[in-house]
């Protein structure tokens, strides 16, 4: 009850007319107090009228509800808006919508206002270029969607071989016989008889021109269908004769190795599939087992792969002098071994591997058993190629020895021969290097052949030559073992020492067996310069000016390393040796820019042997400039009994070439002046190598050197058109594509600028770009 | 029996046409064949010397006892003896067809020995082929055919008939529209279409009427027959509108026609109004032009040098792209829905892939005067391009150097061009009132070709083909007569371009690295593309 309902109540008590109501009275002691000071001038009409109002309020005999009084809180009370100023809060809705909670008859605005909470604010429409710049990008995309189905076709007509237009088929309009026989009667006496004849025959003479059976037939199969199983039938033939060209050009191959892997990979095979058996059917798995074991077991029963055998015992025989007979032999017991092997368990495969052995022993000669036990096990690769390097370092040791002497023969010469002396000594130090790595093999192969020595009395020239060869190496070897056997120390300090004999060979096997390649390598350069250390003075001599820190009580080691580090870099540094012969004492003065020059030369080709890649260019080019003899033979020719003449034309020798004297220069005189005005000086566009284009010219495709099918072929126009046919443009249907059912017109008839959903999010799309 | 030297006379292969000489011999491939049977011949390297030596050692072989297998064996000497038993026998059996034939066979065929080894000179035999061949198509380059004079104005505008190769429309600058038949190389019919210009015409695709646009603000439809003895020459239909339209185009399959003037309208042949107008920007269209494959498709170009792509069915312009300057029409190829070529002030024709409008597939460049009209050939590998300095051109579609021009002595700025459909011959149109005829290929034979003819033509096409390269061939396959305004023109504007080159040049090499962009040939005439 706020300020109007005193002053109401004041004017009441202050006016004459008790007219009063009975609530009013009821509030009078209560705000008696604070009206005293109230105008009452205009108070008085205000008054009656509110009275006149609460009369006529009453006089309408319902209850009608009181409007509720209100007091305003804050401090600025505007007419226009609710604002909540005062309290420095900004005025949320929920406040407003607080005091409306309590009251249910409100329930419908409250609902309302939550709606309006809910709902964003919509924003401002894009303007008409936007859109219409996100239309037209959408209508762009479809319609670059649409043409790239074309793309393959058109491919495929760029490259066709052969276009003929015009492109659609047109039927051949060629009338059924039956329409041309309908207008037709027999006249002349034959046809009369004819028609006579096939009449009694009941054959058909008029419309359908087909018997029964051949209607029949017709009915059982359609065209369509015929031409389905005719192609199936033609495809299955293709496949089987594909399939029968691969097992024959299979079956020819005659590479050991390709069928070796192709065993090894059927066998992998066997095993993962029986490996799945055993998985998914332990019974079948069971029974594959047993078969294998059968097999084992008539393996074992059967001589086969035994040396009971005919070939085997020639083998036996030969085996003594011939190398590759005894590798056969070591084959076939390996094979043997491989099949009769069981296939279970550890223990028992190691006992049996014994057991094997020495049945092996018993059969297998001698000189065959040594030679396997000395390679450990019995791989047969490991065999033959220690057998094969025996050999060769038999026939290769003398060779390897001779040209370190011509090299130094020539380079004591050193005149007008330079250029090629230099050369040769580049090639054959790299002679050197291979040999070298030969002899590091052979040393390796060689030594445990000779710590058998007991084993083989009876054994052939090849070995014993090999022994001597090891004797030499075995000081070397024996110091390499120690290496092996206690790490860190230097090679040099075991070497003096002598080697302790009671090393087993199990435990020399080892060793060597882990050696890398360069460790090799390096034996064999040890090995290597002892032997040359008697022809190669001035060579050492070199060395040791360029060591810097050449102690006298280490120079061989020294010496090692420095020839280790050159034969690696032989390619690129210019050897010492090289340097000498080549460059002459005048470039002495320019020798520290030179080196330079090399230095960088040598970074930048680390790896390229350019050098030798020029000798070898330069020695080819000069062979290919040499005149060469004419054949004139033609087949047939010359051939009659009597004294044949001779077609064959000496070239006269060439004047000297002109980079004879030069060895950096290759000089061309090929080239002729007055034939490179008709020859292509270019490479034409679609070739990318010369020697595409040159076969291509060199192919002949005239009649006179194809066949005339080829012929036809190789001079088949790419657009073929037929004169006075109408070439219409490209179709859909005619590449097999469908074409849109509806017309272009009924679509736009339709409604043209109508936006669907998908637009839409693609519009959206767009406008966040 | 035959001596050594029958292996020599009497080669094991014989070049006969029988089915089973030829299965007989298949061991033996020529190289030819090899080449083709491995297409990509750069992967294999050929052995064939050493196979054909092989194959071929037999037949020296002096001991080998030359007994003929088959009766495609029978060659050389024994070929007398075999003729002389076959007739013994015919006069016992006569009416032996088989006999017969078997009898023209030997007589027809050559014998021949294919290895290579005998042949050392087939390559250079080739290529005097060659030079011959390419000679005598220079020598035989005659293409002018006819000339159709009877307009009394510049012919302005050409059409062809859809279904009639003989019959050509062509309208001309004063309003006449006359119907021309190729084969009696006369006009059958003359219209007197417009007011002013007629400005663009085009066959229904049915070929029963053509419509025509001119000057006077009218689209009218005729009938592609003339009216009967006595009755006027009236349009079917014509429509007033309120712009001068300057260019039409009809829809390939449906009853739409597309005008061009201020806007692009689609109209529906039995309306009045236009179904949908079109427009992007406010300027002057001068040509528009239906995708003959994707239907629905139309390219405009307009005076504010840009081309437009709209389409029908969505009612909008799709993208435009702003050249250098402006371009005279476009035309779409038959066979490639999405190429299309444009005819430019700037001399050039640009061919473009209307999905990647940022670059031109090709830029044609050889006239030396703006181009003012391109057509396809149906065939969609070359078109023709007529041009202000007074010839046409053909270009290769992938090339951008042409590999003809034509011109005359009379024949003035070239307006419009048009391959006929059967990609044989091209007609163009020029300011001095005449329709010329062309030989597409300027030295290919008229008329009927014998089949021997035929495979003349076919190889020697090849080596042409095979030999283009080689400076001497190239020299003369390339040569062409000039008139002198040309000649002197072109060498003009190679001095300018070299110029502008070298001025580029210099600007790259004499400012900071990566300042200058090089913008390629094909893209410096692109100002923008516009989506």
């Amino acid at each position: 009850m706020g300020i109007l309902h005193s002053h109401f109540s004041v004017a009441s008590f202050n006016s004459l007319l008790a007219l009063s109501q009975q609530e009013e009275l009821a509030d009078l002691p209560k705000d008696y107090l604070l009206s005293e000071s109230e105008d009452e001038g205009d108070n008085d009409g205000e008054r009656k009228h509110q009275k006149l109002l609460e009369a006529i309020s009453s006089l309408d005999g319902k209850n009608r509800r009181k409007l509720a009084e209100r007091s305003e809180a804050s401090l600025k009370v505007s007419e226009f808006n609710v604002s909540s100023e005062g309290s420095g809060e900004k005025l949320v809705l929920a406040d407003l919508l607080e005091p409306v909670k309590t009251s249910s008859s409100l329930a419908t605005v409250k609902k309302q206002l939550s709606r309006v909470k809910s709902k964003k604010t919509v924003e401002l429409p894009l303007n008409k270029e936007e859109i219409e710049r996100i239309h037209r990008e959408v209508a762009f995309n479809k319609t670059a969607q649409v043409l790239s189905k074309w793309d393959p076709v058109v491919l495929k007509n760029r490259q066709a071989e052969q276009l003929v237009f015009p492109l659609e088929k047109e039927e051949p309009a060629i009338a059924p016989i039956e329409h041309v026989l309908s207008g037709w009667k027999a006249r002349t006496p034959l046809e009369q008889e004819i028609f006579n004849l096939l009449h009694k025959n009941k054959q058909p003479v008029a419309d359908p021109l087909l018997t029964p059976v051949e209607k029949a037939s017709l009915r059982a199969m359609s065209l369509e269908e015929a031409k389905m199983r005719r192609g199936e039938l033609q495809r299955a033939r293709a496949l089987q004769s594909y399939y029968e060209a691969k097992a024959r050009r299979e079956k020819k191959i005659k590479s050991k190795k390709y069928h070796k892997v192709v065993k090894k990979g059927k066998a992998k095979k066997a095993l993962k599939e029986f490996e799945q058996l055993r998985k998914v059917n332990p019974a079948a798995a069971l029974e594959e087992l047993e078969k294998i074991e059968k097999a084992r077991m008539m393996e074992r029963m059967s001589l086969k792969h035994q040396n009971s055998g005919k070939w085997a015992k020639s083998k036996a025989i030969m085996a003594k002098y011939d190398l590759e007979a005894r590798q056969a032999m070591q084959e076939q017991l390996s094979k043997n071994k491989e099949l009769t092997q069981k296939l279970q368990v550890a223990s028992e495969s190691e006992e049996e591997e014994g057991g094997t052995e020495d049945v092996e022993e018993l059969l297998v000669p001698d000189v065959v058993n040594e030679v396997q036990m000395n390679a450990d096990g019995p791989n047969p690769w490991m065999l033959r190629s220690c057998t094969s390097d025996t050999k060769e370092a038999a026939t290769q040791e003398d060779p390897e020895q001779l040209p370190e002497l011509e090299a130094h023969g020539v380079s004591e010469s050193e005149g007008e021969e330079r250029p090629v002396a230099e050369e040769e000594i580049l090639l054959r130090e790299f002679e050197e290097r291979r040999s070298l790595r030969k002899i590091s093999e052979l040393s390796q192969d060689a030594e445990p052949a000779g710590s058998q020595e007991t084993k083989d009395s009876g054994s052939q020239e090849v070995l014993s030559e090999l022994r001597v060869l090891s004797q030499k190496l075995k000081e070397n070897h024996q110091s390499r073992k120690q290496k092996a056997s206690s790490e860190g120390t230097i090679p040099q300090v075991q070497r003096e020492e002598p080697a302790p004999e009671e090393e087993e060979p199990l435990l020399l096997q080892r060793p060597e067996r882990v050696q890398t390649l360069e460790e090799l390598e390096e034996l064999g350069k040890e090995e290597c310069f002892q032997n040359k250390e008697l022809p190669r003075p001035v060579l050492e001599g070199q060395q040791s000016e360029r060591t810097p820190n050449n102690r006298p009580d280490a120079p061989k080691e020294k010496k090692k390393k420095e020839q280790m580090i050159d034969l690696q870099n032989l390619l690129t540094t210019q050897s010492p040796s090289v340097k000498s012969l080549a460059v002459p004492t005048v470039e002495e003065l320019e020798d520290e820019e030179e080196r330079n020059h090399r230095q960088m030369i040598k970074e930048a080709f680390a790896g390229d042997d350019v050098i030798r890649d020029f000798l070898k260019e330069k020695r080819e080019a000069v062979e290919a400039s040499k005149p060469k003899d004419v054949d004139l033979t033609l087949p047939g020719w010359g051939e009659a009994p009597g004294s044949p003449p001779s077609f064959l034309i000496k070239a006269p020798e060439g004047p000297p070439r002109k980079d004879k004297n030069l060895p950096n220069v290759i000089i061309n005189e090929k080239r002729n002046i007055h034939a490179a005005a008709h020859q292509v000086r270019v490479l034409p566009y679609p070739f990318t190598h010369h020697w595409q284009f040159e076969r291509t010219i060199q192919t002949p495709i005239g009649s006179t050197w194809n066949t005339q099918r080829a012929f036809q072929k190789l001079t088949t126009p790419k657009v073929v058109t037929k004169p006075g046919h109408i070439i219409n443009p490209i179709k859909a249907e005619d590449v097999g594509y469908r074409s849109s059912s509806r017309s272009d017109l009924s679509v736009i008839q339709r409604n043209p600028k109508r936006i669907t959903t998908r637009h839409k999010k693609q519009l959206k799309k767009c406008s966040v770009d | 029996p035959p001596g050594p030297t029958r292996g020599l006379l009497c080669p094991r292969r014989v070049n006969s046409s029988t089915e089973g000489a030829r299965t007989g011999h298949s061991h033996y491939v020529t190289p030819a064949e090899s080449a083709m049977e491995g297409s990509d011949c750069t992967a294999k390297e050929p052995p064939l010397a050493n196979v054909c030596r092989q194959n071929y050692g037999a037949a020296q072989d002096p001991v080998e006892p030359a007994v003929p297998r088959s009766a495609s064996h029978v060659t050389g000497s024994s070929l007398g003896k075999a003729e002389v038993a076959c007739g013994r026998r015919w006069r016992k059996t006569a009416g032996n067809i088989k006999c017969e034939l078997l009898r023209r066979i030997i007589l027809i065929s050559v014998p021949r020995n294919y290895d290579p080894a005998l042949h050392p000179f087939e390559v250079p035999r080739e290529y005097v082929r060659a030079l011959n061949a390419t000679k005598l198509e220079r020598v035989f380059a005659k293409p002018f055919l006819a000339s159709l004079d009877g307009h009394r104005d510049g012919v302005n505008c050409l059409a062809k008939h859809p279904k009639n190769l003989a019959t050509v429309l062509s309208g001309a600058c004063d309003g006449e529209v006359r119907i021309w038949n190729l084969t009696q190389r006369n006009c059958i019919r003359t219209i007197q279409a417009h007011e002013g210009f007629v400005r663009g015409i085009c066959t229904r695709f049915c070929g029963t009427s053509f419509f025509t646009v001119g000057d006077d603000k009218t689209v009218k439809q005729w009938k592609m027959d003339g009216p009967g003895y006595g009755d006027e020459e009236e349009p079917l239909h014509t429509i007033l509108g309120k712009t001068v339209y300057t260019g039409i185009d009809h829809h390939w399959k449906e009853a739409v026609f597309a005008t061009c003037g201020q806007q692009v309208d689609i109209w529906d042949e039995q309306r009045t109004n236009p179904i949908c107008s079109m427009t992007w920007g406010f300027d002057s269209i001068s040509s528009v032009k239906f995708n003959p494959i994707e239907t629905f498709l139309l390219g405009s170009c307009a005076s504010d040098r840009n081309i437009v792509l709209y389409d029908m069915r969505q009612a909008t312009p799709l993208k435009k792209v702003i050249l250098g300057m402006r371009t005279n029409t476009i035309c779409w190829n038959p066979m490639e829905a999405f190429i299309f070529t444009a005819a430019n002030e700037d001399y050039n024709l640009y061919t473009f892939d209307m999905r990647a409008l940022d670059t031109p597939v090709m830029v044609h460049m050889d006239h030396v005067s703006a181009v003012l009209d391109v057509d396809y050939s149906p065939t969609g590998k070359e078109f023709v391009s007529a041009s202000f300095d007074k010839s046409i051109r053909i270009f290769p579609v992938d090339k951008s150097r042409s590999r003809e021009v034509y011109h005359t002595k009379r024949m003035q700025h070239v307006i419009c061009v048009k391959w006929t459909s059967d990609s044989k011959y091209i007609m163009c149109g020029s300011d001095e009132m005449n329709i010329r005829l062309w030989k597409a290929n300027a030295s290919e034979k008229l008329g009927v070709l014998t089949s021997r003819e035929k495979a003349a033509k076919d190889y020697n096409q090849k080596l042409k083909e095979k030999f283009q390269h080689y400076p001497h061939i190239k020299r003369i396959a390339r040569h062409r007569h000039l008139p002198k305004s040309i000649y002197s023109q072109i060498q003009e504007q190679r001095i300018m371009k070299e110029a502008r080159r070298r001025k580029e040049v210099n600007r790259i090499k004499h400012s900071k690295p990566g300042s200058v962009p090089i913008v390629s040939e094909k893209k410096k005439h692109v100002v923008a593309v516009v989506k």
